[in-house]
């Protein structure tokens, strides 16, 4: 794992790990940076399409909830209107609509990511504390097919990290 | 991380755009940002105005507590509510803390959305407010239900009495509007939180704070493919967050608009309400920022320039507010309706005309204060016309509710309304509630997004500040 002062430098180092065939590699920062997956060489766009599903679940679900509710289950009379009176029941689909593509953008993204994870190995390296703060990391694995631990210590040296260090696990 | 660099003035005023106050002080780092807000959090001494403040609105908070156990053994006869005047300050209250939750939505979600990046330093703590506000607005329907404890009824679920919610009314929708919004609210307020959270995990001394950051954080380790996910997940909430928050308030208008009582059955009424809810939530957000900014010294996070951008928003909103009220009285008597001209003319010198024209004071004229720049850039004069619209915008519920009901269709129907004891302790407890509950996040949690305000340091700066760490 090496680590590094500033995000434009872990971003470099980072593509040209990708360059060198590395892939079984994660880059750590303190807050988002825009190219900085693009270097990892990733491509997820799974997460909208949850959205997407999850709004739609909710929006069929809410409306088919008052259909049944007022039409079916417990039909009643209010004021003349038909029992599947639409427009009275657009803000409910709405809502439901809104709730369902939330929590399903919340909890995608938890799942997709993993987390809850307690444990990491990264963790191990008491620098990476430092990557919530002001530091940047860049951790290439060892199941990674191109890892070997000499050339990739030597590697990651080649390039102007502050430091490397071999993460226990 | 303290040591100032003098040449960084220029990147600083880029991030500012044209205007000439930036939206962070120059001369801060990625480390000294972290430090400055996670300080106010870890710091193991609670300043001593926190514990006086404290004392006093948890208080009030215990207030609430009693004024609740009371209505509860003997029912909404202890308020002053009774025929014909059946919603009063219990649904005021309600739509007055709904609106004021207003704000931290629309700074969070819809700024967002327009690259407003001066939000950053501010919209942790409205999003904040929002939950706590929403949280007390939630109690006054379910406590006006007269049986609270059976308030689930108003929930759609399979049950031995085969019943199921009247889902043609208005009151069923507020109940999903107002969930969804809380619900909502809290998914994007903890989603912001993760990542900052993690900062406090792993700078925390305490075993304990470690512990229980350490679970709130959910092993978030910053990792790039997260952060892409996050950022996605982050950016649709806001685009889902964003029609929600107009839907919530308009839905809340619904409750009055598509009843038959004159001054509420009015086509105006969702506009003129989320309107009324984003002035008063930026009155309720500059009334609570103004004097934390000062006792935690963050000016330099929430500088003169968020001041004048929500006075700017709250000037805008009260015109819209006051078209409204034009509107609604010119429609009165343009409709020929005599009920509903009755209404306004009752509205303005009935009984209850005191209040319609300090509403009038505090939310139209007073804030014409705020098209002078002296005005907008003096901080106390900002916070006494914050709290000028907090009353207003309180009295305008007031009046909405309680002087279209007290004269009803019929004269021998007529009567009054005065509040009791136990209406304004209800009031004023959860007026401390909320404060409390914001005293404790403001200790607890950081109450400035720190990973969004890393992003707001210009990257040139951040290269410079490499070197000087080697």
């Amino acid at each position: 794992m090496a680590e590094f002062a500033d995000p434009a430098a872990l971003v470099a180092a980072t593509s040209r790990a990708h360059g060198e065939g590395y892939r079984t590699m994660d880059a750590y920062s303190p807050f988002p940076i825009e190219d900085l997956h693009e270097a990892l060489g990733e491509h997820d766009t799974r997460l909208p399409l949850i959205v997407l599903i999850g709004g739609l679940c909710g929006c069929i679900g809410g409306y088919a909830l008052q259909y049944w509710a007022s039409g079916i289950a417990y039909p009643l009379n209010i004021a003349g209107k038909p029992y599947n009176s639409w427009p009275m029941f657009i803000p409910v689909t709405f809502e439901c609509t809104i709730l369902a593509a939330a929590l399903s953008a919340v909890l995608g993204m938890l799942v997709l990511n993993g987390l809850p994870m307690p444990y990491h190995p990264v963790f191990n390296v008491p620098r990476f504390a430092l990557a919530s703060r002001d530091r940047f990391f860049l951790c290439i694995e060892a199941r990674d097919s191109t890892f070997e631990l000499e050339k990739t210590r030597r590697f990651l040296e080649t390039l102007g990290a502050l430091e490397v260090s071999t993460v226990a696990h | 991380m303290t040591e100032r660099i003098q040449p960084v003035g220029e990147s600083h005023a880029a991030v500012a755009g044209a205007a000439t106050i930036p939206i962070l002080a120059p001369g801060h780092t990625y480390g000294s940002i972290t430090d400055k807000i996670s300080a106010v959090v870890l710091t193991g001494r609670t300043p001593a105005w926190w514990y006086f403040g404290f004392l006093i609105v948890s208080g009030f908070a215990a207030l609430l507590l009693v004024s609740l156990t009371y209505l509860f053994v003997r029912g909404v006869g202890i308020w002053g509510n009774n025929q014909p005047v059946g919603w009063a300050f219990d649904i005021t209250n309600f739509v007055w803390w709904i609106g004021i939750g207003h704000a931290g939505t629309l700074i969070s979600a819809i700024l967002l959305l327009f690259k407003q990046t001066w939000r950053t330093s501010i919209n942790r703590f409205a999003e904040s407010m929002t939950l706590f506000a929403v949280a007390c607005a939630g109690i006054f329907p379910l406590v006006h239900t007269g049986r609270p404890w059976l308030a689930y009824w108003l929930l759609p679920y399979p049950n031995t009495m085969n019943l199921w919610p009247q889902f043609k009314s208005p009151l069923i929708w507020d109940v999903f509007a107002v969930s969804t919004y809380g619900l909502v609210s809290l998914l994007f307020w903890y989603v912001g939180l993760i990542p900052d959270v993690a900062t406090l995990r792993d700078r925390t001394t305490s075993r304990f704070g470690r512990v229980t950051y350490g679970m709130m954080a959910m092993g978030w380790r910053g990792s790039a493919r997260h952060w892409h996910r996050y950022e996605t997940a982050y950016l649709l909430l806001a685009g889902l967050a964003t029609p929600l928050v107009v839907s919530v308030h308009s839905v809340v208008s619904l409750d009055f608009a598509v009843s038959v009582i004159p001054g509420w059955h009015t086509t105006i009424f969702p506009p003129y309400f989320v309107a009324g809810a984003i002035y008063s939530g930026f009155a309720m957000v500059l009334t609570l920022v103004i004097p934390i900014r000062a006792l935690y010294g963050l000016q330099d996070f929430i500088t003169m320039r968020h001041l004048q951008n929500m006075a700017k928003i709250m000037l805008v909103t009260g015109l819209i507010v006051g078209y409204g009220y034009v509107t609604e009285a010119f429609v009165s008597w343009y409709s020929q309706n005599q009920y509903e001209s009755f209404m306004m003319w009752n509205r303005m010198t009935g009984p209850y005309w005191w209040a319609y024209a300090m509403l009038i004071v505090c939310n139209v004229i007073a804030p014409q204060a705020l098209w002078f720049k002296r005005v907008r850039t003096h901080v106390a004069a900002l916070f006494v016309l914050a709290l000028i619209v907090n009353v207003g915008m309180w009295l305008e519920r007031f009046v909405i509710v309680v002087t279209s009901l007290h004269r009803d269709f019929l004269p021998s129907s007529w009567g009054r309304f005065s509040p009791t004891f136990w209406d304004f302790s209800t009031y004023f407890g959860t007026i401390g509630l909320f404060l409390t509950l914001l005293l404790l996040f403001l200790r607890l949690l950081p109450m400035i997004s720190m990973f969004e305000m890393r992003t707001l340091l210009p990257p040139p700066r951040v290269e410079r500040e490499g070197e000087r760490g080697l």
